[in-house]
């Protein structure tokens, strides 16, 4: 699906992702953790175009480098990004139209499939997006991300500030989700719970891949837990 | 002062705020996607009062014919700056782009006063535009009735497109995050570069109203209606197009009410905008429907 090699992201003088190589195959959830500042959101937005980089990233049988960040959305890239960014001035309703710009002929269909996904949502839809909770606005920021009908969704810290039975919730749609066959590319500081969904994970640490594996591997290495998952 | 006058007075100001509402929604859509206050915006407009001269009085084109003539031509030369003078400073300090702003202002006043000369041509009104209607005392021209009512109907359409097309609602998307639209796989500068489009049509209408009612076109003429309208736009609140109308209709109305009921003030009502462009900047910044960009952008 995605193949990324020797992947650079610089922020002025900045390396902020020095050189790493990663690949997501089709149906599984990759996880990308580590903590604050390990590079992990930079990946994503390198992956989107949407910074200063060095590598090679081919998705789904295409190199990405002379693309905008728009035009790779419409490709079949999507992105949920940090702190959900839902248009707040927008209704639900029409987040869910920005979503889905440029799959106008699947609009209607799709929109009825995420409130059936997410009936909280539907509760809301005439409702300006800022009205709703952080954990509304998450996953109406998912939903929203769906409705290009990606080949690849990308989330980022999707349970960033969310109450923990929330943070539940979230990540049991996005197993849901794989159910469905979207291929997603998951990046957590909780990295405990991103495990437990995941099929195949990279800790990534000051810009590099310090260590990789099978999720379900990485969950039981004693090591790992002391490092990463707080015991 | 009675009923007759005052009721007279009103639809003046209706009029006339109406003007002022058509060209404040330009600087009003292109604040709220760029953040930019286009100073060029009210020569745009003189450039539509122009084009429409000369489709009239040049290629004898039919009044309609002239005005479509006028709102395409200003809208390809809205987002002909954007794409030549703007966009190229995405990146660059708010300061650089407007200062540009004021650049292709200042080009487009200078480039029609040696290409056209600065004396004031007349404006061939239409016949049928001048007639006088008289309705139990009540005077108007077709004019003056016609701008209120074409103004209602543009705004009734753009509020159409801000609120029911979705590229209206990415233009309202963009206002608040422009990388998450473009997260949307939507072409951000296309929206932006639709926003000077519409914007610029609307102020070349508004150019030609003004050259039917005061009727002569010359190359400084966007200068202080560009002024008066910016400053309608922050009274109603920069951002909000429904603001930027009804900031239009306060300041044509004062401007009318100046002169009808304090006459040895008249010498003073182009001030009177300004003076209340200074009271909002005072007491509310955001002016009337304002809307606070800061607390959710970026």
């Amino acid at each position: 699906m995605i193949n990324v090699k020797d992947l650079h992201v610089y922020y002025g003088l900045i390396e902020a992702v020095k050189g790493i190589s990663f690949e997501v195959e089709e149906g599984q959830i990759v996880s990308l953790i580590g903590s604050n500042g390990a590079g992990k959101t930079s990946t994503l937005e390198a992956l989107l175009n949407n910074v200063k980089k060095t590598g090679e990233i081919n998705f789904s049988g295409f190199d990405t480098v002379n693309h905008k960040t728009h035009s790779l959305v419409q490709r079949g890239l999507s992105l949920v990004p940090e702190g959900r960014r839902v248009f707040i001035n927008l209704s639900v309703e029409d987040n869910l139209r920005m979503g889905a710009f440029n799959n106008d002929e699947n609009y209607e269909r799709l929109k009825d499939v995420m409130y059936g996904l997410f009936p909280r949502i539907k509760e809301k839809r005439l409702q300006m997006a800022g009205t709703l909770s952080g954990g509304e606005q998450q996953m109406l920021a998912i939903s929203r991300a769906l409705m290009s009908e990606p080949k690849l969704l990308m989330l980022d810290e999707p349970s960033l500030g969310l109450a923990p039975k929330i943070v539940g919730e979230v990540f049991e749609i996005i197993t849901r989700l794989k159910e469905e066959g979207i291929t997603i590319l998951l990046v957590e500081q909780n990295a405990f719970a991103a495990l437990r969904i995941s099929d195949y994970a990279y800790v990534l640490e000051n810009g590099k891949i310090a260590m990789q594996g099978i999720a379900k591997d990485m969950i039981g290495d004693d090591e790992i837990r002391k490092k990463y998952l707080g015991g | 002062m009675n009923f007759l006058e005052f009721m007279q007075q009103m639809v003046n100001g209706f009029s006339l705020g109406s003007m002022y509402a058509l060209i404040a929604i330009g600087y009003t859509m292109v604040y709220g996607v760029l953040r930019l206050i286009n100073f060029a915006h009210g020569d745009i407009m003189m450039v539509g009062a122009f084009l429409g001269y000369f489709g009239m009085a040049v290629l004898g084109l039919p009044f309609v014919a002239a005005v479509f003539l006028a709102v395409v031509g200003s809208s390809l030369l809205g987002m002909l700056t954007d794409k030549v003078a703007y966009k190229p400073l995405r990146d660059a300090p708010k300061i650089s782009l407007l200062i540009t702003a004021i650049g292709i202002s200042f080009f487009l006043e200078n480039i029609f006063n040696v290409l056209f000369g600065g004396t004031p041509r007349p404006f061939p009104v239409p016949e049928y535009m001048e007639h006088i209607i008289n309705i139990s005392g009540l005077i108007f021209s077709v004019a003056s009735l016609m701008v209120p009512i074409v103004t209602l109907l543009l705004l009734t359409i753009i509020l159409w497109v801000l609120y029911k097309t979705k590229y209206g609602m990415a233009i309202r998307a963009l206002a608040f995050d422009v990388n998450t639209v473009n997260l949307m796989g939507i072409d951000a500068n296309r929206i932006i570069m639709l926003v000077f489009g519409m914007g610029s049509g609307l102020a070349a209408v508004g150019g030609i109203f003004w050259a039917v009612n005061y009727p002569s076109v010359e190359p400084m003429m966007g200068v202080l209606i560009g002024l008066k309208a910016f400053a309608a736009a922050v009274v109603g609140g920069i951002g909000s197009v429904g603001g930027a109308v009804i900031g239009g209709f306060i300041i044509g109305f004062t401007e009318v009410v100046v002169v009808a009921f304090l006459p040895e003030y008249g010498g003073y009502k182009d001030a009177f905008a300004f003076v209340l462009l200074i009271l909002v900047l005072l007491f509310k910044p955001t002016g009337i429907l304002g809307i606070n960009f800061d607390k959710s952008r970026f």
